[in-house]
């Protein structure tokens, strides 16, 4: 600062002052967002590495599984229960008003058309994520006969959805897909 | 300081200083009520850096433990996952590699600091202890981290520097067996040296607290060498080194990203980047660079002294070059603590720090090499008795012969009759000393 | 990146870091110019694909590359790939069966690979491999490039680097004379001839093209997200160099009245 002069002197006291805060403010701001910076690829590396995100489909044979008969298949890591429903399982799921739902949705909205015998939900109660009862035979299957959570006991209807219970919301329908009449790819 | 009467005014901050008087703990510490010497030059930075790079190796090596496996079988694997798959692994493994050497320089500069300028004499003994102490454990930490990757280096590495312990007389092929848990270098190796691997460094940060505290209780040496005679030697810790610290880390910084980022292997050997084979070993094994003195001085003792056979001499060696660390306030004889008053010093301080580099040089070349059609092993030699006769034998005498140079009045006084006195003394004291 | 590398070499050394020595026998390879060295160095799409096809057709019937997944070859994230598109990766995949199981009866069973699995591998284990090759085995591949030293010119010089051997060496049997390779004798015949491939880009296929473009492809395998770390440390260096900048002047300033 070469500033000299009594006139000048007040002024640039005044200048110097303000060159301070800002240097006191840039070196803060930047400091801190480089902290920040820093810390997200630590944050980050906690999240799903690339071979996980990978993994993330399974196919499925569904040729084996009679009429009426629940198969349990892992799918990232979880229980996907896959129903092949009968007549009368699907016409009390269909029965059923939307107004008695807690989580209202149809069951057409939650199977494939065509294929509305096949139900696939993941095994995980919306509540706290214990896996429900009823895909063994002997198994409570609720009051809906659909499955049951001995967690905290919530009941899941025929299209699992939640009918009596904690737990918010129905069973989660993940994505899959018909490869063929015979063979679903989840995820 | 009138800066402060705002912060502790506060009613949050007054609410928990009652309580739990953390933050005038804190500015006792490392804020404005810690008197600090006004002379410290930038290579008093390099001990807030050793302190940084502690965390940064800490908090790296937690997030890669969450995706390495201690395992023979999946160790080397998981490490390639962690620079292959997980987000943002290659980055945290080359920060915690990198971070490994950065810790090293640091550490070593600090230490060449405190030879200089005399900060283990009286009354920093205990100071310079804590010290050497750190230095052990940091080696131990890092010669364990060294083996997780399971690479050839890692395996190899391990056998060698383990095997050293077998040259204790009567119990060294038992104290072996127990290091390893086994037969030969394997899994239950590799896992106690990951669970111990991730131990140490909090044993390192303790060790540090108690560092830091020693520091306290009579303040940092300086340049001079000099104590400090009143409230116009010392100026506040902050904001003055916190600034100061702060430029020196950013700078710091640069140079060792450059290496994280742009030469993140060159620290490193190729062979580590091949899977441990326990049937083969490879053709020139080294250590990492920063044990690189030390092996050179195990491998220059390839004689017998006395009863004492030469395996277990070089292994006496290499342990005594840095235990006699420990005797060093007692084996520099001098009252004068910085270089800067010792001419002859001065000199004799320069020769070792060469003797140094070259036991580093000579640590890293084969062990059958020459250079100017002089063995290396030679030089090693020469070089680990001169390292051992600065301490035993230069140091005690210099502090007979040396005649120093006249030391200054003060610190705020730096040039005997100099007319910058009243300049200095008028210029923000502390209020205390 | 080797100028560079020189220049940190001689600083090292000056400052008595000395570096670990090199292994006496093999020679230091000629330096090649490589795209991915350097502060701005990136990898040549188009040679890496060339270079994965000379590795698919030439080097896969030995050598595995057992850290590279099909997925890889797309576009991985942080755009790290070799750039196939995801349909381009399956047909890839789908090219070979791999080993899983066991199945609900219990038994292993052949499918067709998917883009999640491991590139396919030419031995079931180092013993199979060595048994087909006269007690030889032939590395992975899938770090070649870092676990030498000078990896890149390496390798494009042992590949490069058949000849006879010169007078007074002998070679022993079902071994090779490389001039690159430590020890001079190689179990590893020479792996390229011109047109031992033919290139979809119409690339000549000479063996240095060959050599060079499989070179690169390896690098690429060894550290696949190079391009990444160069691109982001640019940019954490220069905020380092803004930052040192600001402290600095704050530095000045604070101290300003204690000089």
């Amino acid at each position: 600062m070469g500033s000299s002069g009594t006139s000048a002197a007040a002024a640039g006291h005044h200048g110097q002052a303000t060159r301070r805060d800002f240097l006191y403010l840039a070196a803060g701001g930047f400091g801190a967002v480089g902290v920040g910076a820093a810390l997200w690829p630590f944050i980050h590396s906690m999240n799903p590495a690339a071979d996980v995100l990978a993994l993330a489909s399974t196919e499925v044979d569904l040729k084996p599984i009679q009429q009426g008969q629940r198969i349990t298949v892992t799918w990232r890591g979880k229980p996907v229960f896959i129903d092949h429903r009968t007549a009368e399982q699907v016409k009390s799921a269909r029965d059923v008003g939307l107004q008695d739902l807690p989580d209202p949705q149809a069951d057409q909205k939650r199977v494939k058309s065509g294929k509305d015998q096949w139900l696939v939900v993941l095994g995980v109660c919306t509540h706290l994520g214990c896996v429900p009862l009823g895909q063994k035979s002997g198994e409570s299957k609720g009051e809906y006969g659909g499955w049951f959570c001995p967690c905290h006991g919530s009941h899941y209807d025929t299209s699992g959805r939640i009918r009596k219970g904690p737990a918010p919301k129905n069973l989660e329908v993940p994505d899959f897909t018909f490869v063929n009449d015979t063979l679903i790819r989840i995820g | 300081m009138a800066q402060n009467n705002g912060f502790f005014e506060n009613p949050t901050v007054k609410w928990i200083e009652h309580r739990l008087p953390i933050f005038s703990f804190l500015d006792h510490s490392l804020g404005s009520q810690y008197p600090t010497p006004r002379n410290l030059n930038y290579w008093w930075n390099f001990g807030s850096l050793a302190g940084f790079m502690l965390v940064v190796m800490i908090l790296s090596g937690v997030f890669l433990a969450m995706n390495y496996t201690p395992h023979v079988d999946h160790a080397f694997g998981s490490v390639e996952r962690i620079m292959r798959d997980v987000n943002y692994g290659w980055l945290i493994r080359y920060i915690h590699m990198n971070g490994a050497s950065m810790f090293f320089i640091v550490v070593y500069i600090h230490i060449f600091r405190g030879l200089y300028f005399g900060s283990y004499k009286p009354p920093r003994e205990i100071l310079w202890w804590l010290g050497i102490v750190i230095l052990l454990l940091m080696m131990a930490t890092a010669f364990m981290g060294y083996v997780l990757p399971w690479g050839q280096m890692s395996f190899w590495g391990a056998t060698v520097i383990t095997n050293l312990f077998s040259a204790i007389p009567l119990v060294g092929d038992k104290i072996v067996t127990l290091l390893w848990g086994g037969f030969s270098v394997d899994n239950a190796t590799l896992n106690r040296f990951f669970a111990l691997h991730y131990l140490l460094p909090f044993v390192i940060a303790g060790v540090v607290v108690l560092h830091i505290w020693a520091l306290h209780v009579h303040g940092s040496n300086n340049p001079l060498g000099i104590d400090a005679r009143g409230p116009q030697d010392k100026i506040p810790f902050h904001p003055y080194y916190t600034v100061k610290d702060a430029f020196g880390l950013a700078v710091f910084m640069i140079f060792f990203m450059f290496f994280v980022f742009f030469a993140p292997n060159f620290f490193g050997e190729p062979d580590n980047y091949i899977p441990a084979n326990p049937m083969v070993t490879p053709a020139h094994i080294v250590p990492e660079w920063y044990f690189l003195p030390f092996y050179a001085i195990l491998r220059s003792v390839t004689f017998n002294i006395l009863f004492i056979d030469a395996k277990l001499g070089g292994v006496l060696a290499m342990f005594g070059s840095i235990l006699i660390l420990f005797l060093l306030p007692w084996l520099d004889t001098s009252r004068v603590r910085s270089g800067r008053f010792r001419p002859v010093f001065k000199v004799f301080y320069w020769l070792f720090f060469v003797v140094c580099m070259l036991l580093g040089w000579v640590g890293g070349q084969p062990a059958d090499a020459t250079a100017a059609g002089i063995p290396l092993l030679r030089i090693g030699q020469v070089c680990t008795f001169w390292y051992f006769f600065h301490f035993v034998v230069v140091l005690p005498l210099l502090g007979w012969f040396e005649r120093p140079r006249p030391l200054p009045i003060s610190i705020s006084q730096p040039v005997l009759g100099g007319g910058r006195i009243a300049a200095a003394a008028a210029s923000k004291p502390m209020e205390k000393a | 990146m080797s100028r560079m590398r020189k220049l940190v070499v001689a600083g090292a050394l000056a400052l008595g870091l000395a570096s670990p020595g090199f292994a006496a026998e093999a020679p230091k390879p000629p330096s090649q110019s490589w795209g991915f060295e350097g502060l701005f160095g990136t990898y040549d799409r188009a040679a890496l694909q060339r270079g994965y096809q000379v590795y698919k057709e030439v080097c896969a019937s030995c050598h595995s590359l057992g850290q590279i997944r099909y997925r890889d070859l797309g576009v991985a994230p942080g755009g790290i790939g070799l750039g196939y598109s995801e349909d381009e990766v399956k047909a890839i995949a789908a090219e070979f069966k791999v080993m899983d199981g066991p199945n609900d009866n219990g038994e292993m069973f052949e499918r067709t690979a998917r883009p999640a699995d491991r590139l396919h591998s030419p031995f079931a284990n180092e013993k199979a491999a060595r048994s087909a090759n006269n007690g030889a085995y032939p590395p992975d591949l899938s770090l070649i490039v870092e676990a030498r030293k000078n990896g890149a010119d390496y390798l494009y010089a042992l590949l490069t680097g058949y000849k006879d051997p010169p007078a007074g060496v002998t070679i022993n049997e079902g071994m090779y004379y490389n001039a690159w390779f430590p020890g001079f004798q190689i179990a590893m015949g020479s792996p390229l001839s011109d047109d031992r491939v033919t290139y979809g880009d119409g690339t000549k296929a000479t063996v240095s093209q060959m050599a060079r473009d499989v070179t690169v492809f390896l690098a690429w395998a060894s550290e696949p997200n190079l391009e990444q770390r160069k691109a982001m440390g640019l940019k954490v260096i220069l905020f380092l160099i803004i930052l040192s900048g600001i402290l600095y002047a704050a530095k000045r300033k604070i101290w300003s009245d204690v000089h």
